[in-house]
């Protein structure tokens, strides 16, 4: 059919719109030339072991380790209790509690930042690590709700009931039954939080302390005259990764999925 | 009239309590703020006066960058709906055992680092981009062309990195519908586009509204990517707040600016949710 093909057609042009910028960025990490453009002018590592002895990126890709992880650990917990009272119990007013609970991603990001700023403010708290790590998890929330909610509502509560009946107490019963049967839930739900701590910068730029970078923040703090060789470099390792991790949580959701009870 | 649970009560109170005290009562202090008094660089002054809510009211440059913040928005919601619409509904209606696969490599760039994402056009339209290095090494012109940091490159940042969430919430309004209703409508008549255009077009408008939100809201509340892709004429409101709080340090001013873009995309929001409710937004995010 004709129609098809030419749906088809624009299919893949739309796909080639999404990763055209990517490859490009792939292909200039191993650009041999002094600036980070083209014209390719031969392959080389050289920016990568630039990439590797750079103190800045260094520093800040640990503190956005240690914000991701912080705020993944503060939001999955949350956002676990929340969606399991969602799930599991009946309660008055579930859709204004739901829409309470997705209410941070409907503010404007800019807006929830210089909020949370001025707060602080009223408060004599100067901009700090926690606050950054107290804001990623505000803005993962939603999300982890969302998400572990949407992997929860699969789960059958025959078993806990049966290991009730068998004569195990709630807090066993939520060790040994219940929180195994969530594990790809709580996975998807902490995978999601630690992205989006980690790729954050709109607010990320408002609540930092001063000389404290993130590794978005700090390729935009190297980004007012040109785009360096290294940040192609960096670009590599951090597509890699972060198209890695997915592709490992798709495969250890399938193999949850196949081994289901 | 369902019975409540204790048990629910005690699950969700840490999140409720944490989004009231990071988000509700802020909002509220951001209103508060709006009526200080601005004295010098970061120093401001408790009281109760309308000369912040006065300057926004009375200077046009404000008036305009509104303006434009809406008009962009639109435009880049327009464009993403029209972008996003046909590979949501050729995936959605593919026999193919491996959809999911096609679906998660398009909704893919959505995990990668939304600063690199970016930045990588300046490698496409910049003067040492792919474009000009092509243009020049065919002999089409000596100097590199002029394309970048103007309006164009920012709507073109803004649906790459937006395109994701209007793809996925079409396509999973797409996949909802029956598959018996187009050729059931075929069969009474009607032509491939009027079974299109009658059935599964309104079927699906939920999730095309659902994407078109996300996108504008994202779009309307965004700084960074004017900053990065823009010329120094293309700036959004947001990045009038950015100015305020971060180069000025005037927070009062920056606080009522802050409101009132909360306001401006809050009615947005508040008049999507009484249209269509926001179950499907939910729906889709997760």
């Amino acid at each position: 059919m004709r129609v098809w093909s030419l749906l088809k057609f624009y299919t893949i042009l739309v796909y080639g719109f999404m990763f055209a910028p990517i490859v490009v960025v792939l292909l200039l990490a191993f650009n041999d030339a002094q600036f980070g453009g083209f014209p390719i002018q031969g392959i080389s590592l050289r920016w990568f072991y630039k990439l590797a002895e750079n103190d800045a990126i260094l520093r800040a890709l640990k503190t956005s380790l240690a914000l991701g992880l912080c705020s993944m650990v503060i939001a999955t917990t949350l956002g676990i209790l929340a969606a399991l009272a969602l799930v599991r119990y009946p309660f008055k007013g579930k859709d204004i509690v739901t829409t309470f609970l997705i209410s941070p991603i409907l503010v404007p990001e800019t807006v929830l930042a210089v909020g949370l700023l001025i707060f602080m403010r009223w408060l004599h708290m100067p901009r700090s690590f926690g606050l950054l790590v107290l804001g990623h998890s505000i803005i993962a929330l939603p999300f982890v709700v969302l998400v572990v909610q949407a992997r929860l509502t699969g789960i059958r509560t025959d078993y806990e009931e049966a290991a009730r009946s068998l004569g195990a107490g709630p807090i066993q019963t939520f060790f040994s039954i219940t929180f195994p049967l969530m594990m790809p839930a709580v996975f998807a739900g902490a995978l999601f939080a630690f992205t989006l701590s980690f790729d954050n910068i709109t607010a990320t730029i408002f609540w930092r302390p001063s000389g404290m970078e993130t590794v978005p923040t700090q390729i935009f703090g190297m980004l007012r005259n040109s785009v360096s060789p290294e940040i192609n470099a960096l670009g590599f390792v951090m597509i890699c990764f972060t198209l890695g991790v997915p592709i490992l949580a798709a495969g250890v959701a399938r193999y949850f999925s196949k081994h289901k009870i | 009239m369902t019975q409540s649970d204790p048990r629910a009560l005690k699950l969700l109170s840490p999140s409720l309590a944490f989004i009231l005290a990071m988000v509700v009562i802020p909002m509220a202090f951001i209103l508060v703020y709006s009526f200080y008094e601005n004295i010098d660089l970061a120093v401001d002054r408790a009281a109760f006066q309308f000369g912040n809510w006065q300057e926004l009211a009375s200077d046009g440059y404000y008036h305009g960058a509104i303006w434009k913040t809406l008009r962009l928005s639109l435009i880049v919601t327009v464009l993403a709906a029209v972008l996003g619409y046909v590979p949501a509904y050729v995936i959605a209606m593919t026999q193919t055992p491996h959809k999911w696969l096609l679906l998660l490599l398009l909704i893919m760039p959505f995990w990668i680092s939304f600063i690199i994402r970016t930045l990588s056009w300046i490698h496409i339209f910049g003067s040492q981009g792919a474009i000009n290095s092509l243009l020049m090494a065919l002999g089409f012109t000596d100097a590199p062309v002029a394309m970048m940091y103007n309006e164009f490159t920012v709507i073109v940042g803004f649906i790459h990195v937006f395109l994701p969430y209007m793809i996925l919430n079409v396509y999973v309004s797409l996949d909802g519908i029956d598959r018996n209703l187009e050729p059931a409508a075929r069969t009474l008549g009607a032509t491939p586009w009027q079974a299109f255009v009658q059935v599964t077009l309104p079927l699906s408008l939920p999730g095309l509204a659902a994407g078109g939100l996300l996108v504008f809201v994202l779009t309307g509340g965004s700084y960074v990517t004017p900053l990065i892709l823009g010329g120094p004429r293309d700036f959004l409101f947001a990045n009038l707040i950015y100015d305020a709080i971060v180069t000025e340090l005037n927070w009062p001013m920056g606080a009522t600016l802050s409101f009132t873009l909360l306001v401006l995309l809050g009615s947005v929001v508040i008049l999507y949710s009484r249209l269509m409710g926001l179950k499907q937004l939910s729906r889709a995010l997760s």
